[in-house]
C-alpha cells in the first residue's frame, strides 16, 4: 500500500503541491489526471522522492519513506519507475539495460540475471531486440524496454510518469498494451497520463489534480462520465 | 651566418633522445592528471560542501596560476622550507602531473554534468546509491564525451612540458637550449626541436578530428 499524507512541495516560493492525501491499495490502478503544471508528475515523483517533500509523510507498507533515517535506495528497489523520456542508458543494450540493476544492486548472480532480463524483455515483447542499442530502436520500443528493465527488479508498485507523451501515435498503443497486461496481472500501479481510453478501461480509480491539490477522485465512470466539481467538468471537455 | 642543415642533422639524435623523454613525462603527466582529476571532479560535484571546498580551491590555484610559477615553487621553494634537496625529474613529473590534474578535472566535471539529469533518475529510481549510478551509469557515458577535451589537453601539456626545461630536466627543451649555449647556433637549435614537437604532435591533433567527428555521429543518432 501507498499512502501520500498531507504531502506539500514548494519550489522556491512555488507551491507545488498544496497537501496531497493519496491512499492506493495493493493491486489498485490509480490514474492520475489533470493540466500541465498541475502537480502531477511532482506527486508521482515524491512517492520514491526523486523530489523531496518539504512537509507531509508518505507510507508504502507501513513503512515512513519520508522518514531521514530511511534507506531510500532499499525501497526503491520495491519502487518501479517509467519516465516520459524512456531514460535508456544509451551505452548499454536493450538486455544490459534491464539486467544492470538486479546485478548492481540486488547482487544476483549474472547467469542468473540474463535469464530474468531476457524474460522481461519477451514480456514486452522484445526479445529479439535484445542486442540493439536504445539508438536502433523507435520510441515505443525504448519505452518498453524501459518498463522492462523496471520489472527486472520485481518491484511491487510501478510509477508511470507519462509514459506516452513523448511517443508518435502509432506507438502509443504498444506501450499501452504492455501497461493493460501489467494491470490485469495485478501491479499496483499508479499513472500519470492523458490517456482518457487508458484510464476509463485499466484504471480502478481517476484522480482529478489541479493547481497541487486533489479536487475530486472517483472510478472512471464517476469521473469522466459524472463529474462533479466544475474545474473537472471544464478540464475533461477539453480533453475528451 | 645561414642555415646549416648538416649542424641540424647533428643535432638530431640528441634531440630525439630529448624528445622521448617529453613524450614519457606528458604521458606520466596525464595520467597522473587523469587519477587526479577524476577524484577533483567527483569532489567538485559532490553534495557534500567539505568535498567541493577543496576540489575548487585545487582547480582554482592550479589552472588561475603559470605553470613556470608552479615548478618554480616545488622545486625551490618547498625544499627552501622542508630542507631538501630537489630532484629535477621527479619535480617535472609531479609539477606537470598535478597541474593537468586540474586541467582534467574541469574537463571531466563538464563531461559528467553534460549527461542528462534523467539518467542520474533512471539510475537511482532502481534502487542505485551515488556512486552505483557514477560508476556504471554516468562515467561510461562521460568518458566516452571527454575523450576529444582529453586529447587536446594532452597535446596542450605535451607542449607546456617544455618548461620543465627551467628547473633542469633533460627534455627536448632543455636540450635544445644546452645545445643552443654549446655551439651558438640557436636557429639550427630550436627549429629542430620545433620539427619535433610537430611530429608529436600533429598526429595527436588529427587523432583528436577523427575523435571529434566520430563523436558528432553518434551524437546525432541517440
Amino acid at each position: 500500500m501507498i499512502s501520500v499524507r498531507n504531502v506539500r512541495k514548494n519550489f522556491g516560493n512555488l507551491e507545488v503541491l498544496k497537501g496531497v492525501n493519496l491512499e492506493v491499495k495493493d493491486g489498485e490502478v490509480v490514474v492520475i489526471i489533470g493540466p500541465s503544471g498541475s502537480g502531477k508528475s511532482t506527486l508521482l515523483r515524491t512517492i520514491n522522492r526523486l523530489e523531496e517533500p518539504t512537509s507531509g509523510e508518505i507510507y508504502i507498507d507501513d513503512v515512513c519513506i519520508t522518514d531521514r533515517n530511511v534507506d531510500i535506495n532499499r525501497i526503491r528497489q520495491h519502487v518501479g519507475m517509467v519516465f516520459q523520456s524512456f531514460n535508456l542508458f544509451p551505452h548499454l543494450t536493450a538486455l544490459q539495460n534491464v539486467a544492470l540493476a538486479p546485478v548492481v544492486v540486488q547482487h544476483r548472480p549474472p547467469a542468473e540475471v540474463q535469464e530474468l532480463a531476457m524474460a522481461q524483455l519477451s514480456r514486452v515483447g522484445l526479445a529479439h531486440k535484445a542486442n540493439a542499442y536504445p539508438q536502433q530502436l523507435s520510441g515505443g520500443q525504448q519505452q518498453r524496454v524501459a518498463i522492462a528493465r523496471a520489472l527486472a527488479m520485481e518491484p511491487r508498485f510501478m510509477l508511470f510518469d507519462e509514459p506516452t507523451s513523448a511517443l508518435d501515435p502509432e506507438m502509443i498503443g504498444e506501450v499501452l498494451a504492455v501497461m493493460k497486461s501489467l494491470a490485469r496481472d495485478g501491479m499496483t500501479m499508479v499513472v500519470v497520463s492523458h490517456e482518457m481510453g487508458f484510464s476509463r478501461e485499466v484504471a480502478d480509480r481517476v484522480v482529478f489534480l489541479e493547481y497541487g491539490q486533489i479536487l475530486e477522485e472517483g472510478t472512471p465512470e464517476q469521473l469522466f462520465d459524472h463529474p462533479r466539481h466544475p474545474r473537472t467538468q471544464e478540464f475533461l471537455s477539453k480533453v475528451l | 651566418m645561414t642555415i646549416d642543415p648538416g649542424i641540424m642533422l647533428e643535432f638530431l639524435p640528441y634531440l630525439l633522445h630529448g624528445a622521448i623523454y617529453t613524450i614519457v613525462l606528458s604521458t606520466v603527466a596525464i595520467a597522473i592528471g587523469i587519477v587526479m582529476g577524476l577524484i577533483i571532479a567527483l569532489m567538485k560535484i559532490a553534495p557534500l560542501k567539505v568535498l567541493r571546498w577543496p576540489a575548487t580551491a585545487y582547480t582554482d590555484f592550479f589552472r588561475g596560476t603559470p605553470l613556470l610559477v608552479q615548478l618554480m615553487m616545488l622545486h625551490y621553494g618547498l625544499p627552501q622550507i622542508f630542507h631538501y634537496t630537489p630532484v629535477a625529474w621527479l619535480d617535472a613529473f609531479i609539477g606537470l602531473g598535478l597541474n593537468s590534474a586540474g586541467y582534467v578535472a574541469e574537463i571531466f566535471r563538464a563531461g559528467i554534468e553534460s549527461i542528462d539529469r534523467g539518467q542520474t533518475e533512471a539510475a537511482r529510481s532502481l534502487g542505485m546509491t551515488y556512486m552505483q549510478a557514477m560508476r556504471c551509469v554516468i562515467l561510461p557515458q562521460a568518458v566516452r564525451r571527454v575523450l576529444p577535451p582529453l586529447g587536446n589537453e594532452y597535446i596542450a601539456l605535451l607542449k607546456d612540458s617544455s618548461l620543465v626545461s627551467i628547473i633542469g630536466m633533460s627534455e627536448l627543451m632543455f636540450r635544445a637550449r644546452l645545445l643552443n649555449g654549446s655551439t651558438y647556433r640557436p636557429f639550427e637549435a630550436f627549429f629542430t626541436a620545433a620539427i619535433l614537437y610537430l611530429v608529436i604532435t600533429l598526429p595527436l591533433t588529427q587523432l583528436v578530428a577523427v575523435m571529434e567527428r566520430k563523436m558528432s555521429i553518434s551524437d546525432k543518432r541517440s
